[in-house]
């Protein structure tokens, strides 16, 4: 038990733009050759001043082959310091690791040995089945009470897909945590507004619809996720849910602000059924309701249907497929992924209902294969994916895999993981650096989400502006 | 009462008002988030209240176990109980959750009572007013109310003082320095009053 508080406790974002610049990063690491070989875990050095600055420096291999690690997350973080459960002497030690296809999580302590992770706990898919009902684990967000995380579906891969806790201490799955899930059935991401005792959840499909690869039948059909919900946060129950329009399939990402007194967020959809666009929509408080509102449009770009994977290659165009989006710590600026273009977009969103672009870089892309400065001459593929800000809001790190199956259709001669880093500018343009290029092909797993070391934009909610 | 013990519940009061988790932080963080000073005063009545309440309770259970029963099985158990508990919260580090951001003064003083009830508030008092051989119970609830009192006036200086000042001047990043860990010396004031008890 600590004396002070976890230095990497902040009471605001703002505060946390303050924090030291970050020394570590852990990448999800997916193997996709099929060989039996396990899911990893790397650490890769992100101190100039390190001679291993921008390199590998430790790879903790998972236990069995099959997981698909994606969105992990802290044990505990800033929501420590929240008035209503406050318990700021705990520790941001543990990486709470997801398998979004096994179903299992592993704990990792970074305490020891940072560049090591240690395995200190593995929590088998049957325990998660019984005790919550719910499959597929994506996304882990430290709780003010609980760690949370996010499932896919239930326990046959069908729907309701939600939320379930474990427990801060043991880590013990404790159940499912919707009392009332109302109309919502197919679930992704979740977030919340802390300030206002809210929970926002978003939509992508059961696992049942996702893990053979994209379904151009679901596709056409607007099967695939297109609503928000809104819940109480304390009630656990659903309070309203935001249909942003079933052209605009896979509703993922979920980013709201930071700042508790705000009552507004960013949300992606992958593809529109209509013109292959990728769209973001602000959500927003208004008289006691909320609503959602499509504020940036991301176009198709035509493209030589020679160049193009199958099932696009009748569009003669490729979709942006924005799969990520992250906000900086101040509200500010909006990083966005295109996966199939390659490119990587920045938004100045101070004005939320109207953003501003400001920024632009590529690296990759489905016909594009842009290559990365520090390697002129190279073709890369794969495209901008995860991207992770760090806390001050000057540097963006993003990889370039979404999710085995789905890579397959997108990129059929297969991807070579890499891990970039750009630099955000004070006007919100970006540049990518020369510099940093963690190439993951010798290693033949692809890198999925990047956490860093003591928090980043996406993984610490504040309780205070 | 006698003025140490007076002494001992103002200061038992002052320590409570300074714990963050108590409830000061929580009517800074109500005025952050309505941006107004009035909003850190208003939720202060209802803490306080809280804290107040569950001191009152715990204080008055063992007064009326005081009436029945001899003083030095009292003594002994009161020890055994506050030790207990302070052991226990040395071992344990869960906080009752109860309430979010939006509460309503009635909530603010449920949340108040809990915290005070789960961290053993009342309990820490209780050696301080097993002192004196008043038996009536007549004596006993003044006993016990006075002591209620002076604790939660005490209490309610420190509280607000920190609120209105952390709230108007220093801001929350204090926390991140001067919230040593409360818990900790929780604890051990729980053992040390426990002692205390069986040794008077």
């Amino acid at each position: 038990m600590l004396i002070q508080p976890d230095p990497t406790f902040y009471p605001s974002a703002r505060e946390a733009m303050r924090a030291p610049r970050e020394k570590l990063a852990y990448v999800a690491l997916l193997d996709t050759k099929g060989e039996g070989r396990p899911d990893g875990l790397a650490t890769v050095d992100l101190d100039p001043d390190s001679p291993a600055y921008g390199t590998v420096v430790g790879v903790h291999d998972m236990t069995v082959p099959g997981d698909e690690l994606h969105h992990f997350g802290w044990n505990v973080c800033s929501a420590a310091l929240c008035p209503y459960a406050p318990h700021p002497h705990v520790e941001r030690r543990y990486l709470v690791v997801p398998g979004l296809r096994s179903s299992r999580i592993y704990v990792f302590d970074v305490k020891d040995d940072p560049a090591r992770p240690k395995l200190v706990k593995t929590i088998e898919p049957e325990v998660i089945f019984e005790r919550t009902g719910y499959s597929r684990p994506h996304t882990v967000h430290c709780g003010t009470d609980a760690i949370y995380v996010s499932a896919l579906g239930n326990v046959d891969g069908d729907a309701p897909g939600g939320v379930f806790m474990l427990d801060h201490d043991t880590f013990e799955p404790l159940g499912p945590w919707e009392a009332d899930r109302g109309p919502q059935r197919l679930h992704y991401d979740f977030w919340w507004h802390l300030g206002h005792d809210t929970m926002i959840t978003s939509e992508w499909g059961t696992p049942n619809m996702i893990e053979a690869g994209p379904d151009l039948g679901l596709l056409v059909g607007r099967q695939y996720g297109h609503k928000l919900h809104v819940w109480d946060l304390r009630k656990r129950t659903h309070l309203q849910q935001i249909d942003l329009g079933d052209q605009h399939q896979m509703a993922l990402e979920l980013r709201p602000a930071h700042d508790p007194t705000k009552t507004y967020g960013f949300v992606n959809t992958v593809i529109s059924v209509e013109d292959l666009s990728a769209n973001i929509f602000t959500w927003y408080l208004e008289d006691g309701v909320w609503k959602a509102k499509k504020t940036i449009t991301i176009p198709a770009e035509p493209a030589d249907p020679a160049l193009l994977p199958e099932p696009l290659k009748q569009f003669g165009a490729v979709p942006p497929l924005v799969s990520d989006i992250s906000l900086t710590l101040d509200d500010r600026i909006l990083l966005v992924s295109a996966w199939g273009t390659g490119e990587l977009l920045a938004f100045d969103v101070s004005d939320p209902l109207n953003p501003r672009q400001t920024g632009s870089v590529r690296v990759g892309g489905i016909t594009g294969r842009a290559a990365h400065p520090g390697t002129p001459g190279t073709p890369r593929n794969g495209g901008p994916q995860m991207v992770e800000v760090s806390r001050d809001g000057r540097r963006a790190y993003f990889t370039n895999s979404l999710y085995r199956s789905w890579d397959e259709v997108f990129y059929p001669d297969g991807i070579d993981g890499w891990l970039v880093k750009a630099d955000i500018a004070e006007d919100g343009s970006i540049a990518l650096d020369p510099g940093f290029l963690v190439d993951f092909a010798a290693d033949g797993r692809r890198p999925h989400q990047v956490r860093l070391q003591g928090g980043d934009s996406s993984s610490d909610s504040f309780c205070y502006p | 009462m006698e003025l140490t013990q007076l002494l001992v519940l103002a200061g038992f009061g002052a320590f409570h008002g300074l714990n963050p988790a108590m409830g000061w932080l929580f009517a800074v963080a109500l005025g952050l988030q309505e941006r107004s000073r009035r909003a850190v005063l208003g939720a202060l009545p209802p803490i306080v209240l809280g804290h107040a309440g569950s001191v009152l309770v715990t204080l008055a259970l063992v007064a009326a176990v005081r009436v029945a029963t001899p003083p030095r099985a009292v003594s002994y158990g009161v020890a055994a109980l506050v030790c207990g508990f302070g052991l226990w919260k040395l071992l344990r580090r869960r906080h009752p959750r109860w309430v979010g951001m939006r509460v309503t003064g009635w909530q603010l003083a449920g949340w108040s009572f809990l915290m005070a009830t789960a961290h053993g508030a009342g309990l820490m008092l209780l050696p301080v007013t097993l002192a004196g051989h008043e038996r009536a119970a007549l004596a006993l609830s003044r006993e016990t109310l006075a002591a209620a009192g002076v604790h939660t006036a005490a209490m309610l200086a420190v509280t607000a003082t920190l609120a209105v000042v952390v709230y108007e001047r220093l801001g929350v990043s204090v926390l991140r320095r001067a919230w040593f860990n409360l818990d900790l010396a929780w604890a051990v004031a729980l053992i040390g009053a426990g002692v205390f008890a069986a040794l008077t």
